[in-house]
């Protein structure tokens, strides 16, 4: 187990960034371990997005969508 | 709510009530008193900073009395204006003169006790209502001691307590102990039918959103056990008797009973629930949580209301409109939306906010654009030859980040980014003189990027780029970085990790903002016509809507005349005479000088995307036969529904056995004269709600409802006997149900598994069906028995695939969005309405037409479509022709065009939504994505590693 994990985030536009924002606004606490990067949908994420992920060094990628 | 409060024009007034409405329709006075809030809109930035240091606490009314606010406080999160206000009945300063803790709090100096009650008077041209509803008082159904335990809840309350924003952060918990309730029992019509309570409407609403709270609260709480009490479960609606079946599913049980008591048990603080249930037996049961999704009425505000506007209200104290005119208030000029027309569901209500936006501008054409405000801003600065560099404004947001992010450190870290020539911070990025700040910051210091970190792009990015804008630069020149509700929101008591993250997020923002490049916002023509499809009553009133509205339209109909399903409707239960509804409003159609018809049309083709469709229709017979394509720039679809023709109960088999319309006909020409000894019958549900058609059709119980008072009207002793499972006389017509058991019509419910049986003996039918209330069976012999059948969707399909508008599973029209875009298909500039969209009755298929003619006449009027810059965009010279973005692509948005030997994919820009499936999909990368191409996010990938 990694304690302080490397996680990189790539979350939909219009759900799970939205559902991130609606986290923070109800103030839910979550670790403070995930690097997101926003895209207009999850249908946008190539594959090599996330092995590129893992070659820079991500512990684990969180697809949202 | 965002948009609405970002409209250039749209001006929100709040904390007000209107006084006073004078002059006439195109030329209103309206009085309105504005009530202070003691803070200035102007100045206050919505930090909350005031609240913290408020001592005064008073229950919140958002979460139902269930948790605290402050005097001074905002109603919930996301209310717009995002602005404080102070609570003039319990502010300390207000009431004795002492504290002012806010002022000294207020860093904008945005609290302003000097402000006073003011009357304004605006000068409209129409009036549109839409004042809502108010829940139902617990405490006035004497039988279920509300006041006697903080254990029985509202459905409103209840909503609370499971929302994640409530006050238990979204774990199911009872109000007494904050335990978890094992047993939850939710009891219907708590508040509606019933003379008792003082409403004998059915409120329409609660029986879809009890099953709704009920489902989110086994997806809290799983093994939660959950029983609803109901008289008729009433899930009219697209896809709500699914949902309903879901909840069985799930294990919730339904129970068929009015409960007659709930007592407190004092030692466990559970309740007691009495109720009799359909076999007779009485029976007592234990729950921990009662819920009762109130029912809803009229708040007492509508007197005062109706008489400032002059208006008049129906008997139960919402407004009264007419059936075929149902938008419209008793004053011309003064149109009526939502709740506060009657209690309705959150579709009913969008659909007729736009109908009543369709009947303004109706009002209005001659004045259309007279007082728009567009904004005008200064040329775009060309940047693309110039050296990178980048401004970082840091957002404090008053403590909200600044109170967890090291703001200072992060922005000193920001400016050894390579690319970045200034980095500062500011206590609020969104207020006027940051913006001020940032456009200044642009010009001297040449910025060509700008990254803003602070709260959520979605909210806040249009004003950035805006102001960017205002400075020269082209929009697409702006990155925010989420380091609020992303971050110091969600690490609050991590502040060193939420600095790290901050800075992290930065990092990989001034990499993408290296790599962004000045978009076009492409401006497409729009063809200023509309083409509406089914000449039925939503077509013909959305087509009469267009032209009102000064639009050109084409009607097409498939059959030789006009009308649809509207010659079938003789009576109505309003006591409106449809068919001389039909002959004007076919009249005004055929005469308008805007509107062309074309009867016994077949559509052959549809080409084009918003704003430019052609299409090739085939109309008229014979020798007249004739083809023509016509340009249009949005589609109406009102192409309707059928009756549904079952197979059994002897339909089609046996004369004596009719479909509730052919009833309506043959009473309503006197082909049919009920006697004094003559029985009818009728069965309710045949192909509704079961496997064929698992949905209700909304409005087979009123038909029969109309056609039984109609009878015993003509004949006061004919036996009429009504076999239901369920009866759906939803809103206002539960009177009319009411009025039908007064008369002496006999109601027997049976079950989907125990139908009744018809045979034929002797010229007469014979019907047996099971009595639930005696467990026995009952005969009655008959000499007509009318079917209330489904409504099902048209069977061909051939122009849904044309126009490549999908259906939802029951086989209706789909909409993009079920409660929030009810009109608008998942293809830019088809619009959907009546009967194709789901059953339903006039009025609301009225409604429904209108706000797809506001929507097209929206787009129409404009004349052009403007496409966010996010679209996808091919390069030719890299494509290969393999066609796999077209066919991936969810909005036939690519088309691929031969150019030379090759095949090459282009984008239709104005149907691209900017998903970047296809993208992802190309093998060749030659497709970008704008504002989010490989480069952008390889780099911040690249950046994300490089800490």
């Amino acid at each position: 187990m990694v304690s302080k994990p490397r996680i990189l985030g790539f979350l939909c536009h219009w759900c799970c960034y939205a559902a991130a924002d609606a986290a923070g606004v109800a103030r839910f606490q979550y670790p403070p371990h995930i690097r997101v990067i926003r895209v207009m949908c999850t249908g946008r994420i190539d594959p090599v997005f996330i092995l590129e992920g893992f070659l820079q060094g991500a512990d684990g990628i969180f697809v949202g969508g | 709510m965002v948009e609405a409060g970002r409209s250039p024009n749209i001006e929100i007034i709040t904390n007000a009530d209107i006084q006073d409405v004078s002059g006439t329709a195109g030329n209103f006075s309206v009085k309105v008193l504005r009530r202070p809030r003691y803070v200035d809109e102007t100045k206050c930035t919505g930090c909350g900073v005031c609240a913290q240091y408020c001592p005064v606490t008073l229950p919140d009314p958002y979460n139902r009395y269930l948790s605290p606010i402050k005097a001074i406080d905002i109603l919930y999160t996301q209310a717009i204006p995002s602005t404080y206000s102070i609570n003039p009945d319990h502010c300390l300063f207000l009431n004795r003169q002492e504290c002012k803790q806010c002022t000294r709090a207020c860093q904008t100096g945005a609290i302003d006790f000097d402000q006073k009650p003011e009357v304004a008077v605006y000068q409209v041209g129409a009036v549109i209502l839409s004042t809502g509803f108010k829940e139902y008082d617990p405490a006035r159904i004497s039988a279920y001691h509300y006041k006697d335990s903080p254990n029985i809840v509202t459905g409103l309350e209840f909503e609370r307590i499971s929302s994640a924003s409530g006050p238990y952060m979204g774990k199911i918990l009872r109000p007494s102990d904050l335990e978890k309730p094992g047993k939850i029992a939710l009891i219907q019509c708590a508040g509606s039918r019933g003379s008792t309570s003082g409403n004998t409407y059915c409120s329409s609403v609660c029986c879809k959103y009890a099953v709704k709270d009920a489902i989110v609260a086994l997806e809290h709480e799983p093994d939660l056990d959950i029983t609803i009490f109901f008289m008729d479960m009433r899930m009219h609606g697209k896809g709500l008797e699914s949902f309903h079946e879901r909840a069985k599913e799930l294990g919730i049980h339904f129970i068929r009973s009015r409960v007659s008591e709930v007592r407190r048990d004092s030692q466990t603080e559970d309740l007691i629930l009495k109720y009799v249930t359909e076999d007779g037996s009485l029976h007592h049961d234990i729950f921990n949580l009662i819920v009762l999704p109130m029912g809803l009425e009229a708040p007492d505000g509508n007197f005062t209301l109706a008489k400032a506007a002059a208006i008049e209200l129906n008997p139960n104290g919402f407004c009264r409109t007419e059936l075929f005119d149902p938008l419209s208030a008793s004053r011309e000029g003064i149109y009526v939306a939502g709740g506060f027309r009657g209690p309705m569901a959150l579709p009913d209500s969008v659909m007729q906010a736009g109908g009543t936006a369709a009947c303004v501008t109706e009002l209005l054409a001659p004045a259309r654009n007279t007082l728009i405000s567009e904004k005008t801003f200064i040329e775009e600065r060309p940047v693309e030859q110039e050296p990178l560099r980048i401004g970082v404004f840091v957002c404090n947001c008053g403590k909200n980040i600044a109170g967890v992010v090291d703001v200072e450190e992060v922005k000193k870290y920001a400016a050894t980014l390579p690319g970045v020539v200034i980095s500062t911070d500011n206590l609020y990025s969104c207020s006027e003189d940051t913006q001020v700040l940032i456009k200044e910051t642009v010009v001297k210091e040449k910025l060509n990027r700008v990254v803003v970190a602070a709260c959520t792009p979605r909210t806040h990015e249009p004003l950035f780029q805006e102001t960017i804008r205002e400075a020269g630069l082209n929009r697409c020149l702006v990155e925010m970085v989420n380091i609020r509700d992303q971050c110091s929101w969600v690490h609050a008591h991590e502040k060193e990790e939420a600095t790290q993250k901050s800075k992290d997020l930065i990092r990989m923002a001034v990499a993408k903002a290296g790599l962004i490049r000045p978009l076009d916002e492409p401006v497409i023509d729009v063809i200023p016509g509309g083409l509406v499809i089914g000449g039925g009553l939503a077509g013909m009133t959305a087509a009469l809507s267009l032209a009102e509205q000064g639009l050109e339209c084409y009607l097409v109909e498939k059959t030789a005349k006009l009308g649809g399903n509207l010659h079938n409707i003789h009576y109505t239960l309003e006591g409106e005479n449809p068919q001389d509804y039909l002959k004007t409003i076919v009249d005004q159609v055929r005469n308008h000088g805007l509107i062309q018809v074309f009867t016994e049309a077949k559509i052959e083709s549809v080409n084009g995307f918003v704003g430019n469709f052609q299409t090739v229709i085939k109309y008229g017979q014979g020798p007249q036969k004739r083809t023509v394509e016509l340009q249009h720039g949005a589609i109406i679809l009102a192409t309707g529904a059928m009756t549904f023709r079952p197979d059994e109960y002897l339909y089609g088999k046996s004369r004596h056995v009719v479909l509730q319309y052919e009833l309506e006909e043959k009473l309503a020409s006197g082909s049919f004269v009920p006697a004094g000894d003559d029985t009818i019958v009728m069965i309710q549900c045949v192909g509704s709600r079961d496997d064929s058609h698992m949905y209700c059709s909304s409005i087979c119980c009123s038909m029969a409802i109309k056609n039984a008072l109609k009878i015993k009207e003509i004949n006061p002793s004919t036996n009429v006997y009504v076999l239901y499972r369920n009866m759906g006389t939803y809103g206002f017509h539960e009177d009319y149900y009411t009025q039908a058991r007064e008369r002496g019509v006999v109601f027997i419910r049976y079950d989907r598994d125990n139908k009744p049986e018809v045979t034929e003996i002797d010229g007469r039918l014979r019907i047996t069906i099971k009595d639930l209330l005696i467990n026995n069976d009952v005969v009655i012999h008959t000499g007509l028995l009318a079917l209330s059948t489904a409504i099902v969707p048209q069977q061909d399909d051939t122009l849904e695939r044309i126009l490549a508008v999908p259906r939802s599973a029951d086989g209706f029209l789909l909409e993009s969005h079920v409660q929030l875009r009810p009109v608008d298909s998942y293809i830019d500039g088809i619009f959907i309405c009546g009967m194709a969209h789901f059953p339903k009755p006039i009025d609301e298929s009225i409604a429904q037409a209108k706000a797809a003619a506001s929507k097209a006449g929206i787009l129409l009027a404009r004349g052009h479509v403007r496409v966010e810059p996010i679209v996808s965009s091919c390069d030719p010279d890299k494509c290969i022709g393999c066609g796999i973005c077209e066919y991936f692509c969810p909005y036939n948005a690519i088309k691929m065009k031969k150019k030379g030997k090759l095949k090459k994919a282009e984008v239709i820009v104005a149907a691209c939504k900017g998903c970047g499936v296809c993208a992802s999909y190309c093998p060749a990368r030659a497709i970008s994505m704008g504002r989010f191409t490989d480069e952008q996010i390889f780099a911040q990938i690249e950046a994300f590693g490089r800490n």
